[in-house]
C-alpha cells in the first residue's frame, strides 16, 4: 500500500495560550510549536505498517507556512519516505484543506490516507470526513485500531457507549484517536538520515486551489474564569440550586 | 511583550542552532517526560535508577550522541550544539544523578576513542555506546584529585601484563561500571609519567565501595582499589607516560557540559520560583509583586542570560575547532556561579516548601558543590585562567 499522512503545525500542546489583547485571535509570536499529536499517532501507524510490510511508502504532506517543514522532517525522522509541503501563510480552514487533500490524494494516488482526528488548535474535527465525502472513499474515523484484512482495512472506532468495528474498501481515508498507539521518538541518527529525504514545496495554486478563508472570526476571548465551588448541606439544597440557579432539571 | 518566566523563556536564542538541533530537542524533551521525570524522586530516594535506562537512552541516539558511526554512535551532521541540548534537556528533571549516571561514558569513553588501538576501540566502544556496557573514568585519589599529575596509582609492566595497585575515589558509576578508564603513573614523577589503562571491573584484585553522599543519589560513586591487579598490556589506551594530555583533553569538553547542565539548573530554580511567586500571596499580595522578590527574579534572569551567552559563545568556537582552555575554565565556574545563586534564591522564594524533599529546587540546591567542585574545581579553574592569561 502507499499511504499519505498530512501533518499539521500546530501550538505546542504545553504552551498556555494567550488570547491577543485586541481579540483577533491567540498570540503566535515566539510561541513553541510541534506536530499536531493526533498526527503524530497518524505518522506513527503508518510507520508501523510500513515496518509490518503492509505498506510500502510513506508521503507526508503539510497544509501551512514555510516552518511547517520542521513537522514534515520531523514525520521522516519517524520513518516516513518522502515530504511535501503546499505553503500558504493563510490560516487555514477545513474545507480548503480538505479540497486541496483531494488534489494532492488524485495526484499522489494512495491506497489509505491515515490523518489525525481533529487538530488541538481549532479542534475542528472535521477534514477528514470532508475529504472522504469529497473523495467518495469510505471513512473510519477515531480509530484505536487498524488492520488489513484480505484487501480490506478493519477499524476500531471509539464512539460513546463502546467500540465499534467498521471494515473500509480501499482507498479509504482513516482518522486516529489518542490510544491507538505511542508514537516513537525521533532518533538522532533518523534526525540526520531525514534531513536528505525528499522534501517538495508547491503553492496552493498549483492544484487550482483557493484557500481563502470562508469563515470569518468576530471574537476570541478566554473562556471564563473558573469561580472557586460551594458546598451544599443536603440533597435538597443540591436539587434546589440545579433546579432554580443552573437551571438544569 | 510579555513572556512568562519558564524554562523556555529563560533561555536565550540561539544563532548557532537550526532545525536539527530543535528536533533533537524535541526528542530528548519527549523522552525526559515520559522515561525519566515522572521517576526522578523515586530514583533518587532509592539511590539509584534502572540499568535498562541505558539501553532506551541509546535507542534514541543520546548514548552514540557526537561518537563515530563505526563504533555505533551519531556524528554525521552532529556538532557541539547537539550535545548542549542533551544536557539541558537532561537537566530539566532537575535530577544531576541522572545525568552523572546516564553519562558517564561521556567522560569514561573518549580517551579510548581519542588514544587507543583500534582493537581496543572496537571491543570496548559499541557495547558500551549500545548501553549495554557501563565504562567510568577513574582519576581521583584518596590523596588528592585537583592535582592530576602527582596521582599515585601504579602500573608495572611485567613481560605482556601490567601489575596494577593503588586507589581511586569518588568515582561515578564506578559500582556499577563494567569497564574503568583508569589513569595509572607507569613512569616518573609529574604528569610525564602517566597513562590511561583500560582495566576491566571484574579483574582479580578489584574491590569496590560505595560512598553516600550529599546529593546525586541516584547515581553510584565508589572508591576502588586494585591490589596486585594483571591487566594485558593491550589495554594500554595510547602511548605509555602519554597519558596526562588525554585527561586534560577530556576535561575540556566535560566542563563545556557540565557548564550547560549547571545553567540549565539555575533555569529550573528560577523557573520554579517564578511560578511559586506568582501563585503565592502574602500580606494580600502574590510574593512576586514584593519587589525584594521580583527583583531576585530579575537578578536571577540577569545571571542566567549572561552565562549562557557565554556558554554560546564557548561552544561556537568549539564548534569551530578551537579549545578555548582559559574560557571554558571561567565558564564552568560562571556557570556553577549562576546555578548556585539561583539555586539558593529560589530556595528563599520557596520558602519552607523549598525545604520539604520532593521538589527540583531542593534537589538542586543539595547538587551544588559537586558542580562547583568536580571535573575540575572552581578555586583551580581561577587558577588555571589565571595562569593562561600570563599571571
Ligand atoms: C560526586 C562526585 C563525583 C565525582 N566523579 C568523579 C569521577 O567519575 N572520576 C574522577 O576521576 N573524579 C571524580 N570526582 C572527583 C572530582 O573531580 C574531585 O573531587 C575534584 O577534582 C577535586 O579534587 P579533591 O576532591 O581531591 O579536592 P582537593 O584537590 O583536595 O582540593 C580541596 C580544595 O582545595 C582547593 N585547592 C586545591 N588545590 C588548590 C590550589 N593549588 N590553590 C587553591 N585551591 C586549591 C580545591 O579547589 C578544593 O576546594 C567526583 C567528585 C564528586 C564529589
Amino acid at each position: 500500500m502507499k499511504l499519505l499522512v498530512p501533518v499539521k503545525r500546530v501550538i505546542d500542546y504545553n504552551v498556555k495560550v494567550r488570547v491577543k489583547s485586541d481579540q483577533s485571535g491567540v498570540d503566535l509570536a515566539n510561541v513553541k510549536m510541534s506536530m499536531n499529536p493526533f498526527d503524530e499517532i497518524a505518522v506513527e501507524e503508518a510507520v508501523r505498517m510500513k515496518e509490518a510490510g503492509t505498506a510500502q511508502e510513506i508521503v507526508v504532506v503539510s497544509i501551512g507556512p514555510e516552518k511547517a517543514q520542521d513537522q514534515i522532517r520531523q514525520a521522516l525522522a519517524m520513518g516516513a519516505d518522502r515530504g511535501l509541503l503546499v505553503k500558504t501563510e493563510a490560516e487555514t480552514e477545513p474545507l480548503g484543506v480538505a479540497t486541496l487533500l483531494k488534489a494532492i490524494v488524485e495526484e499522489e494516488k494512495p491506497d489509505l490516507v491515515i490523518m489525525g482526528k481533529q487538530a488541538i488548535d481549532d479542534d475542528c474535527n472535521q477534514t477528514g470526513q470532508m475529504l472522504a465525502a469529497l473523495l467518495g472513499w469510505p471513512q473510519g474515523t477515531f480509530a484505536s485500531k487498524i488492520e488489513k484484512k484480505d484487501g480490506e482495512i478493519h477499524v476500531t472506532r471509539e464512539i460513546d457507549g463502546g467500540l465499534q468495528t467498521v471494515s473500509l474498501k480501499l482507498p479509504a481515508v482513516v482518522t486516529t484517536d489518542l490510544r491507538l498507539n505511542e508514537p516513537r521518538y525521533a532518533s538522532l541518527p533518523n534526525i540526520m538520515k531525514a534531513k536528505k529525504k525528499p522534501l517538495d514545496v508547491k503553492d496552493p495554486s498549483d492544484y487550482g486551489v483557493d484557500l481563502k478563508p470562508r469563515l470569518e472570526v468576530l471574537k476570541v476571548t478566554e473562556p471564563p474564569k473558573r469561580e472557586g465551588g460551594v458546598k451544599v448541606e443536603t440533597v435538597a439544597e443540591l436539587v434546589d440550586k440545579l433546579k432554580n440557579e443552573a437551571g438544569v432539571l | 511583550m510579555v513572556r512568562p518566566l519558564d524554562f523556555d523563556s529563560t533561555r536565550l536564542p540561539s544563532p548557532h542552532t537550526g532545525e536539527s538541533h530543535e528536533a533533537w530537542r524535541r526528542t530528548v524533551r519527549a523522552f525526559v517526560d515520559r522515561e525519566i521525570a515522572p521517576y526522578v524522586n523515586e530514583w533518587d530516594e532509592r539511590g539509584e535508577f534502572p540499568r535498562a535506562l541505558h539501553r532506551k537512552a541509546a535507542e534514541i541516539g543520546l548514548i552514540g550522541l557526537g561518537y563515530p558511526e563505526d563504533y555505533g554512535g551519531t556524528s554525521d551532521g552532529v556538532d557541539v550544539f547537539h550535545s548542549l541540548i542533551a544536557s539541558e534537556e537532561l537537566a530539566r528533571a532537575g535530577a544531576g544523578g541522572l545525568i552523572a549516571g546516564l553519562m558517564t561514558h561521556g567522560i569514561g569513553l573518549p580517551p579510548i576513542l581519542a588514544l587507543g588501538p583500534e582493537a581496543l576501540k572496537r571491543r570496548i566502544a559499541p557495547p558500551v555506546l549500545a548501553g549495554e556496557k557501563l565504562i567510568a573514568l577513574c582519576v581521583t585519589e584518596p590523596s588528592g584529585g585537583s592535582d592530576v599529575a602527582r596521582l599515585k596509582t601504579r602500573a608495572v609492566r611485567r613481560g605482556d601484563v601490567y601489575i596494577v595497585n593503588g586507589e581511586k575515589t569518588y568515582i561515578t558509576t564506578g559500582m556499577r561500571a563494567d569497564y574503568l578508564t583508569v589513569a595509572v603513573r607507569t613512569g616518573g614523577d609529574g604528569a610525564g609519567g602517566l597513562s590511561f589503562l583500560l582495566i576491566e571491573a571484574d579483574r582479580k584484585g578489584v574491590s569496590r565501595a560505595p560512598l553516600p553522599k550529599m546529593g546525586w543519589w541516584m547515581s553510584d560513586t565508589a572508591s576502588i582499589r586494585f591490589d596486585d591487579v594483571e591487566v594485558p598490556a593491550e589495554n594500554l589506551i595510547g602511548a605509555e607516560n602519554q597519558g596526562f594530555a588525554g585527561i586534560v583533553a577530556n576535561f575540556n569538553m566535560e566542563r563545556l557540559s557540565m557548564a550547560a547542565q549547571a545553567i540549565a539548573f539555575a533555569r529550573v530554580c528560577l523557573a520554579d520560583a517564578a511560578d511559586w511567586a506568582l501563585a503565592r500571596e502574602t500580606f494580600g499580595k502574590p510574593l512576586a509583586k514584593h519587589q525584594v522578590i521580583r527583583h531576585k527574579l530579575a537578578e536571577m534572569l540577569r545571571s542566567v542570560l549572561a552565562a549562557q551567552a557565554f556558554l554560546d559563545h564557548c561552544a561556537w568556537r568549539v564548534k569551530n575547532g578551537v579549545t578555548p582552555v582559559a574560557a571554558l575554565a571561567l565558564l564552568k565556574t560562571q556557570a556553577s556561579r549562576t546555578m548556585e545563586f539561583c539555586a539558593r534564591e529560589a530556595m528563599q522564594i520557596l520558602g519552607g516548601a523549598g525545604f520539604i524533599r520532593g521538589c527540583r529546587v531542593e534537589r538542586i540546591y543539595r547538587e551544588v558543590r559537586v558542580m562547583a567542585i568536580g571535573g575540575g574545581s572552581e578555586e583551580i579553574m581561577l587558577d588555571l585562567a589565571a595562569r593562561q592569561s600570563g599571571l
